[in-house]
């Protein structure tokens, strides 16, 4: 009687599990969901279009594998080459630039490498390589870590080395561990405003243009991808680049600081 | 350690407000993990007697590896479930991928080695005694599996229990399967891991403490619905 009862109970637990209609996938950067922003936009998109977003939240290189392979209705990343290869390869219908927000360096409150006191962005990362203070790199594929790897290219250094640590993981547990090494690391602002476990670490250097973060729009192609719900995502385009998602995103702040500015053009 | 006790306070605090989240994610944990630790042992018990009470030639090798397959590494599980089920997979028109489905799928693949081999080696210290009487009353082949399998209930319990104990605890493949979306696949795994990410210790502690919690509180409710362990008994 009891194992039956609680066999029956696992049962129905398990097979009470079904879709919904009007729910839409879309694969997002940690960066969008750390920041908090999710939390606001999300509501407010079910509220005005009826669509319940539901959020993979991985990093780019895996959010847009998630796209081609048909996972998710669509895309919201920040890593334009790459965007621009997947929308050669046919995975998506086309690309729509939302808003933007921009990377930081993050080190040591004494900044043992004077990054600090840079000029550019690139002269910062170049005093950290000279000075061998330890660094972390997040070494997913991110659309952080491209951006990181775009400026040593553009610094002309090829990091590596014992200071030179790639983890292998999310913007969180980067952050995580450059807080227990009290190492330097390129970060979202989102992120590291939102990031709990900051410990000695500050921001050291922030403000160069080529910092800037664009986030990307790409619904998946149907064409490749049938059962991929084309009229949500299209529906979802059309709030994201409305003003008042305009309103919303300008509005959005983290301990007194904006951290994302729309930029969407209306078609 | 003051972490900790922060973690501490703030789960006693998410439990005695019954959080909404929290429940939520707790019990799509249990669903999870009970449904796996359900079919896993569907699976896996009658698997574990039949390979107790028969002699067949590979049986060494199917014992050696089903106690190998006990340590598959969860993470390995969800690709390979990740991959079948995507849409561009040859399972992908099912749709099941990011659904509770693929992360019971998942975790019946991680846990149903290891009900199968905790309950082959129970069973087959019960037919070491059993063996002469059963033949004795020519009991076919099922009512020896049965018998064996009715009358090692208590061992086998924790057969099941620890394959549940792997489940709820996992976090590798139920993540990559799953996907951890907010109100449809998160569980307290990958709430766990996601609020670390964030850097926010004491939150990811505090859905710690309530999942050893659920463990103990579900090993518990078992034994004392199946009535082992009692004082007066053996």
């Amino acid at each position: 009687m009891t194992f039956r009862t609680i066999l029956s109970a696992a049962f129905a637990a398990v097979l009470a599990v079904a879709a919904q209609a009007e729910d839409m996938k879309m694969s997002v950067t940690t960066s969008f969901a750390n920041s908090g922003l999710a939390d606001v936009l999300l509501p407010e998109i079910k509220k005005d279009t009826g669509i319940n977003v539901q959020l993979l939240i991985v990093g780019t290189g895996q959010a847009l594998k998630l796209g081609a392979q048909g996972d998710v209705d669509a895309v919201l990343v920040h890593a334009k080459a790459a965007e621009l290869a997947w929308l050669a390869e046919g995975n998506g219908t086309h690309r729509r630039e939302i808003m933007y927000n921009d990377f930081i360096l993050v080190g040591p409150s004494d900044d043992p490498a004077a990054a600090g006191s840079a000029a550019q962005a690139t002269e910062a990362l170049s005093a950290i390589a000279g000075a061998q203070a330890p660094f972390v790199s997040r070494g997913d594929n991110s659309g952080t870590h491209k951006m990181e790897l775009r400026l040593w290219k553009a610094a002309g250094i090829e990091p590596q080395g014992d200071w030179y640590r790639a983890v292998g993981q999310g913007m969180g547990a980067a952050l995580n561990t450059a807080s227990g090494m009290n190492a330097y690391i390129m970060s979202d602002r989102a992120s590291w405003l939102k990031f709990a476990n900051k410990g000695d670490l500050k921001l050291v250097y922030e403000g160069d243009p080529i910092l800037f973060n664009q986030y990307a729009y790409m619904p998946v192609n149907p064409e490749k991808h049938s059962h991929a719900k084309i009229e949500q995502a299209n529906a979802l385009e059309a709030w994201l680049v409305s003003d008042r998602a305009r309103e919303l995103i300008d509005g959005y702040t983290l301990n007194g600081e904006k951290l994302f500015t729309f930029n969407a053009k209306a078609e | 350690m003051n972490d900790i006790l922060q973690g501490l306070a703030r789960a006693a605090k998410l439990v005695v407000t019954l959080n909404a989240d929290l429940v939520e994610i707790t019990l799509l944990s249990l669903q999870v993990s009970l449904g796996a630790a359900v079919i896993g042992s569907a699976i896996g018990l009658p698997l574990g007697a039949w390979l107790a009470i028969n002699r067949f030639p590979a049986r060494r090798t199917v014992i050696a590896l089903l106690n190998a397959l006990m340590g598959l590494p969860p993470v390995v599980v969800g690709l390979i479930v990740y991959v079948l089920f995507s849409r561009s997979g040859p399972l992908g028109v099912l749709g099941l991928l990011f659904t509770p489905t693929a992360m019971v799928i998942a975790q019946v693949i991680i846990i149903t080695p290891i009900i199968a081999s905790v309950a082959h080696q129970a069973i087959r210290e019960l037919w070491a005694d059993y063996h002469d009487l059963l033949i004795s009353l020519e009991a076919r082949r099922h009512q020896r599996i049965a018998t064996l399998l009715w009358d090692g209930r208590r061992a086998l319990m924790t057969a099941s229990l620890a394959g549940f104990g792997r489940g709820i605890g996992e976090v590798g493949a139920i993540m990559i399967v799953g996907g951890n979306i907010d109100h449809a696949t998160r569980v307290l795994t990958t709430a766990i891991a996601l609020e670390t990410g964030k850097g926010e210790f004491d939150m990811a502690l505090a859905l710690g403490f309530v999942l050893i919690g659920l463990a103990i509180a579900v090993n518990l409710a078992l034994h004392i619905l199946s009535r082992t362990e009692r004082g007066s008994r053996w």
